[in-house]
């Protein structure tokens, strides 16, 4: 009989089965997919059910519908008897559009900004603190308002236009710049221009060639905006300067002719500008302070001028800091111009509202906004992975 | 010989002063804004600046503005139909002060607008008293702002019982609008962000793919879908005739996109703690949430403030966007009130922005400043 | 402390939520006690929140309408207040259980969309408005070739004003807006030489402009706006309640009852205003539709009859003083015509 008390104390397997972190970690994601399959399985059937009730047709088929309305600002050819998927892409190109001018002048104003604020200089340093601290504390949507209504809206109707240079006009509805029209034998130009190029990325590489095997720079910069600049200008005087300008006149209601940008897409692409300037600002500077003193002082010890241990030194290693936070400024810079919405600027948010609005199909629509700026934000990660991978110290 | 040839000075000389040239503002001056001649170039172009936005914009906002007035006419040119001169520029603040009550509460019925600054004055009472370090009993100070807060503000605000009457959401807007998302986002998305976290570098990949797969779809599309997902798609996923109150969806919304970001920043914390934390935890037999919750979340989120508070201020910052889904926080209601007939001017929108701004920009700055002020508290020193 | 803050959250989220079975609308409605209606974010004349914050308008008193037919008070409904852009899933979803938002009755709505349009309580066509003051000379819509023309997005008005210019060969350039007071701000502000939208709601827009005396409304009407109501489709009985309010509207305005008249006649001898007001001995006019017998009496005396609340949203008992025109009683040469209530 004793030997029967025995089991007892060692207490059962039950019960350290219980206690089995591996186990327990089985359970628990049982649980979580059973509950999310639930949750899931609850919410599909709730749309499909208030969908039917509803009789509203789903699927993708209705992109191919005739959009039947017009937008205000396209960059391909677009009109009423196009279709939904047309307008859709016309949509995304105006986003891709506003987004790529944004992070340039970003980056430039942001730059600049960043070198400020560590200037000498005690002027400029204030200037660009007070720029930073003003804009990134307020709203991005602010900034977007303050333009569009608070300043370009302010502007005179296009009866008074603000006349500028070159035959360009400024007024509420937009700027009016004369616009090139290319003659016969324009083509020629171009052919120019991208031999102008192709010859600048050779120059450039055969010079990196001879520097590593002879030590001997080479002036590269100059050459290739020689040849870049210098090409299209001769082929200009060549073909007999083929160019004339459409310039912008007034009529009854506006001014036509010329090429006219905007008010919204204005307002919403210098917002966008000055408020991501302020963040990239700030990546910069941390950037430049992360590399240590010693290294430009070695470079100086080398014999570097300034100039060059900017470029050669300094530069290289601050990129390796700036760009991974950098890229993530980029997209949400291109994800706050989905903002644009909010003063009529057709991008992809905006038009696919409109077509949400005249089909209905609101779940299609949030599908094709998650997938591409989904798509563009993997696209950015995949990039800053092979940035670092690339960029990576190479340690022992 | 009494007197002393030593030629030893027994006290100390008096320091010379700087030579003129290196003191007082001209030295300062020289030093600081004519150091070079590309020195000297910035700086004129630094005041060329400042002249050009600083003067115009004093001038507009305090010399030319428009203090007082009843409508429209105050504040627009006698071209534009008003009392101003030909080519007048200057903010009309008469506005903002017509208009004052509607940016602050929104539509919320005057009679009962002391509701809300008593909660007002609720939340800066236990604010306060939090945030400044000295004051001692912290944990009954957050636990009567984060959890008895919430309930005593929901009832006044909300109403409809304790004989309060019913103040529906679509009434609210203002500055209660963007406070109140603020704070229930602020109060949701921090610890749901830390779950997210914990979840992402959890050992048991199904808990861990389900939390990368959130974290990056909402970190990968802008607020502004994610609205419209709550606000349009919401009320399909849910059976026939629930619905939710269109406020309740804009904080799901919010919070849930907070928290995304939150998840990312905690994480960055998490990953910053030796390994040594995580097994010194282990070897002391700690429970999974014990290590965690004892030992490794106080150093990770500590490490983390600054990115803490910034989610902070992005968030507060995106309050604004409720707007488009036809909510008004306080940018919504500015907005809003542009186009109101009886003060549409040319000066309208700019003055009432600049308000806006002013308010945002003060919450803002002072939540970076505090964020700052904190990291150096909590600095002890283990930064290599 | 994260399970306390989710429980409150928790518990708000349910008091905050209107649930209710979805038996079919009349009884959803009757069980929470309320109409829960939708309207526009504010046009004047339709659906605007007074100074008060109470819902005037045409289509706001529609909504009381309704609310008067199911409850005998006018006073229980809800409004909901809707872009252009929401309408629809509101509808769609539950959240609301009537579309009073001067929406246009189309086949695609009809069908594709979903919903059922309950009667066309407002006949409206689609016109142009223009700054007289800035563009003199300006007095057809055949002259609007190269002006930007300010519009709602989301609308059919977005869609005919395509159509018509490419119909007229015409150029424009289109500035779009999601809600009506952005594009009344911009048109306000110079963005557009041209507004257009349902010629009723320009009427309306131009009192909030601020010199409402520089616009016209240019003749043409460029096409068909008939607004109703609409409900969800397959609830055949809640649609006869909201199609029979507003034929109740109309019989009582041919019939002569008035708010005002509505207590002293329901003891006229008068066999169609007995049937009607339902003080006709066994009749089950108004249980048949599910509801009270006395639903024309509730209805008119809390909101007046159709000709009533014409005159005082939009006629000229308002300040957008637009004629009855084509929404005249059939017997006036209009199109309003009720079949009978019998």
């Amino acid at each position: 009989m004793a030997t029967q008390d025995i089991p007892r104390d060692v207490g059962g397997g039950r019960a350290s089965l219980l206690y089995d972190p591996k186990v327990r970690g089985i359970f628990v994601q049982a649980l979580v997919v059973v509950a999310l399959g639930v949750l899931v399985y609850w919410i599909v059937g709730n749309t499909a059910e208030n969908l039917k009730r509803a009789n509203v047709a789903s699927g993708f088929g209705f992109l191919n519908g005739r959009a039947g309305f017009d937008l205000s600002d396209t960059p391909i050819q677009f009109d009423s008897d196009s279709t939904y998927r047309r307008a859709l892409l016309a949509g995304f190109l105006n986003t891709v559009i506003v987004a790529l001018a944004g992070i340039v002048t970003a980056t430039i104003i942001g730059f600049l900004l960043g070198v400020g604020r560590l200037a000498n200089n005690w002027l400029i340093r204030k200037i660009c603190t007070v720029y930073v601290e003003v804009f990134r504390n307020i709203p991005p949507l602010l900034v977007i308002f303050f333009w569009y209504f608070g300043v370009l809206s302010v502007l005179p109707l296009p009866k008074e236009s603000i006349e500028l240079p070159f035959g360009s006009f400024l007024n509420s509805r937009g700027i009016y710049l004369p616009r090139p029209v290319w003659d016969e034998g324009a083509s020629l130009i171009l052919v120019a221009l991208a031999i102008g190029i192709a010859m600048s990325v050779f120059v450039a590489r055969r010079a990196k060639q001879r520097q590593m095997a002879t030590g001997q720079p080479f002036p590269v910069l100059w050459v290739s905006i020689a040849l870049i600049v210098g090409l299209p200008l001769l082929a200009l005087a060549a073909t007999g300067f083929p160019l004339t300008f459409d310039l912008p006149k007034k009529s009854t209601f506006n001014l036509t002719g010329g090429f006219q940008i905007k008010p919204e897409f204005l307002a919403l692409y210098l917002a966008l500008s000055f408020y991501t300037a302020s963040f990239i600002a700030e990546i910069v500077r941390a950037g430049i302070k992360g590399v240590s003193r010693g290294q430009s002082e070695a470079a100086a010890a080398l014999g570097l001028r300034s100039g060059q241990t900017l470029r050669l030194v300094v530069v290289p290693q601050a990129l390796r800091i700036v760009i991974p936070p950098l890229t993530s400024q980029y997209l949400n810079l291109t994800k706050n111009s989905s903002l644009a919405i909010a003063i009529g600027y057709p991008d992809l948010v905006a038009v696919g509202g409109t077509v949400l609005n005249q089909t209905g199909q609101a779940i299609e629509i949030v599908t094709i906004w998650m997938v591409v700026y989904l798509g563009l934000s993997l696209i950015t990660s995949a990039f800053m992975n092979w940035f670092n991978a690339k960029m990576a110290l190479v340690e022992r | 010989m009494s007197e002393n040839i030593g030629y030893v000075r027994t006290e100390m000389a008096l320091p010379e002063p700087a030579p003129p040239r290196e003191r007082g503002p001209v030295a300062w001056a020289r030093k600081n804004l004519f150091a070079t001649p590309v020195d000297s170039i910035l700086t004129f172009i630094g005041l060329a600046i400042a002249a050009t936005i600083v003067v115009p914009l004093f001038q507009w906002a305090l010399v030319n503005a428009q203090w007082t007035g009843t409508d429209r006419t105050y504040c627009s040119t006698v071209a534009q139909g008003g009392i101003q001169p030909d080519g007048w520029s200057g903010a009309c603040w008469a506005f903002v002060k017509a208009k004052f009550g509607q940016f602050m509460f929104g539509r919320y019925p005057i009679e009962e607008r002391w509701r809300v600054i008593l909660v007002a004055i609720m939340f800066v009472v236990l604010l306060v008293p939090l945030m400044v370090p000295r004051v001692p009993r912290k944990g009954l100070n957050a636990f009567l702002l984060f959890l008895v807060f919430p309930v005593v503000a929901y009832v006044l605000l909300v109403g409809d019982m304790f004989g309060l009457t019913h103040v529906e959401t679509p009434l609210w807007g203002g500055l209660l609008v963007t406070l109140a998302l603020s704070f229930v986002g602020i109060v949701v998305s921090l610890p749901l962000g830390i779950l997210l976290a914990l979840g992402r570098r959890s050992k048991m990949p199904v808990v861990k793919m389900v939390s990368v797969i959130f974290i990056e779809t909402v970190r990968g599309v802008p607020l502004i879908t994610v609205l419209f997902m709550a606000s349009v798609m919401l009320p399909l996923f849910l059976p026939a005739g629930m619905s939710f109150d269109k406020f309740l969806r804009a904080l799901i919304g919010v919070s849930l996109f907070a928290s995304a970001y939150m998840a990312e920043v905690v994480r960055g914390g998490l990953q910053a703690i030796p390994k040594g934390q995580y097994e010194g935890a282990d070897s002391l037999g700690l429970s999974y949430w014990q290590k965690m919750g004892l030992i490794v979340l106080p150093q990770a989120l500590k490490l983390v403030i600054p990115g803490i508070v910034n989610t902070f201020i992005g968030m507060f910052k995106d309050t604004s966007l409720v707007y488009i889904i036809s909510m008004f926080d306080l940018l919504g209601v500015v907005r809003q009130n542009f186009s109101d007939p009886a003060w549409a001017s040319p000066q309208t929108p700019a003055s009432g922005l600049v308000f806006a701004a002013l308010v945002f920009w003060m919450f803002c700055f002072g939540m970076s400043r505090y964020s700052i002020y904190m990291e150096q508290r909590l600095d002890t020193g283990h930064k290599r | 402390m994260k399970y306390i803050v989710s429980g409150i959250l928790g518990a708000a989220a349910l008091s905050l939520m209107a649930s209710a079975a979805s038996a079919g609308t009349l009884e959803d409605v009757k069980a929470k006690g309320f109409l829960q209606c939708g309207v526009s974010t504010g046009l004047a004349g339709f659906s605007a929140p007074n100074d008060k914050g109470d819902w005037t308008g045409l289509d706001a008193d529609f909504c009381r309408a309704v609310a008067a037919a199911v409850f005998g008070d006018g006073t229980k409904v809800k409004f909901t207040p809707l872009s252009a852009k929401e309408r629809f899933t509101a509808l769609q979803s539950g959240e609301i259980d009537l579309l009073s938002r001067n929406t246009t009755y189309t086949i695609n709505r009809d069908t594709a969309l979903g919903l059922n349009f309950a009667g066309i309580t407002y006949y409206d066509g689609q016109g142009f408005m223009i700054n007289a003051k800035k563009l003199p000379g300006v007095n057809s819509a055949l002259q609007l070739s190269g002006a930007a023309v300010c519009v709602q997005t989301g609308t059919t008005t977005e869609l005919n004003l395509a159509d018509y210019f490419k119909a007229n060969k015409m150029e424009y350039n289109p500035v779009v807006f999601e809600k009506l007071e952005e594009v009344n701000a911009a048109y306000d502000a110079g963005r557009c030489d041209v507004y257009t939208t349902d010629q009723s709601g320009l009427y309306g827009i131009r009192l909030t402009l601020s010199s409402p005396d520089d616009h016209v409304v240019l003749p043409e009407i460029i096409s068909k706006e008939p607004l109703g109501p609409a409900v969800r489709q397959g609830d055949d009985k809640w649609n006869d309640i909201v199609r029979w309010t507003y034929y109740a509207l109309l019989t009582a305005e041919e019939l002569g009852i008035t708010q005002a008249n509505v207590d002293e006649l329901k003891a006229s001898g008068n066999p169609e205003i007995k049937r009607v007001l339902g003080t006709e001995a066994d009749t089950k006019i108004g249980t048949d539709l599910g509801l009270n017998n006395d639903w024309v009496v509730s209805i008119v005396k809390a909101v007046g009859n159709y000709g009533e609340l014409f005159e005082r949203n939009v006629g000229q008992g308002s300040p957008l003083k637009i004629a009855r025109g084509l929404n005249g009683q059939w017997t006036k040469g209009g199109l309003q015509y009720a079949p009978p209530i019998r």
